[in-house]
């Protein structure tokens, strides 16, 4: 971690991974809850941005709502092409995050697409490009889920 | 709800972020030509019709020390999907629950679930405690940590 977080961190954290206010001054509103001021609110978001403990301050997008695609794709790479394949994968600007897993299937991307049917098209164009075949498995059902990830 | 062009220009707008600024809906207004009151109005409309999943903070576990992230994966007999699904979204480690499509005979799983923690060791006790806890002994499963990390960013949308 590049620099510890503090009690004020943390609550901000915890309070605001969702529910920003919408309103005219919602750093003000939403100082207000953590009791503190707008000023030092901005200040330390940005810090936690700049650090990069934060990768976004703003929406998130549900994807399918937006008339867009969106899929869990895997790959299983022998480890000699791996970093080859992992270029040519992530050179993809449909590509959103990639991680490598320790399983057979060692390649996990999401795709985020602007419309369903470039989904397809896209898989084809990786497995074109790596040699490599490319498992699909888009979302079918999503179980409800708390919404915070404490810290 | 209905998405308008002047809406999906504001979606353009704010996908990599708020403004940090004392009116940040004015300014994303003015850089759209809207007024504060209807970027106001169209962000809570999308927030209420679930365009918009969440606004506020996304945070990076990695870089908040949670570097131990798993993908666990079910093999659970079609009927049950529904109450393991369940039994495992509701349980305080369990960031995210899906049900995916299998993709025999490669790939016997179709339920995948994600947990955040700072060690695997931690992780991998904690999921033999819900396994027993919840009764789960009979459903294959896997845990497949993740190593290296090569891409993270937000959808890009037009």
């Amino acid at each position: 971690m590049t620099e510890a977080l503090d009690a004020i961190d943390r609550a901000i954290l915890n309070r605001y991974q969702g529910d920003f206010p919408i309103c005219s001054r919602p750093y003000q509103e939403a100082a207000q809850t953590l009791g503190i001021s707008e000023e030092e609110l901005i200040k330390r978001l940005q810090r936690m941005l700049e650090n990069r403990q934060l990768s976004r301050f703003g929406p998130m997008y549900h994807a399918e709502r937006l008339g867009g695609g969106l899929s869990l794709c895997a790959m299983r790479i022998p480890e000699a092409q791996f970093d080859k394949v992992a270029d040519q994968v992530n050179a993809f600007p449909e590509v959103a995050h990639n991680y490598a897993r320790d399983h057979r299937f060692n390649m996990w991307f999401v795709l985020a697409t602007e419309t369903p049917e470039r989904i397809d098209s896209v898989l084809q164009e990786i497995e074109q490009q790596t040699g490599f075949p490319v498992y699909n498995m888009p979302k079918k059902k999503e179980f409800f889920i708390g919404l915070k990830f404490e810290v | 709800m209905v998405l308008n062009d002047q809406d999906y220009q504001l979606i353009a707008e704010i996908q990599g972020g708020l403004p940090l600024c004392s009116h940040p809906y004015a300014e994303i207004g003015q850089r759209i030509g809207l007024d504060e009151a209807t970027v106001i109005e169209r962000i809570q409309a999308m927030v209420d019709s679930g365009v918009i999943k969440r606004l506020g903070i996304v945070v990076r576990h990695h870089e908040l020390g949670y570097t131990a992230n798993a993908m666990v994966v079910w093999d659970v007999p079609d009927q049950r999907l529904d109450e393991v699904g369940e039994k495992l979204g509701s349980l305080d480690c369990i960031t995210l629950c899906y049900q995916r499509p299998r993709r025999l005979p490669d790939w016997p799983y179709n339920l995948f679930c994600m947990i955040h923690g700072q060690e695997r060791g931690k992780v991998l006790g904690y999921i033999d405690q819900l396994v027993s806890s919840q009764g789960l002994d009979d459903i294959p499963h896997k845990v497949l940590f993740s190593g290296r990390r090569f891409k993270q960013r937000g959808a890009r949308y037009q």
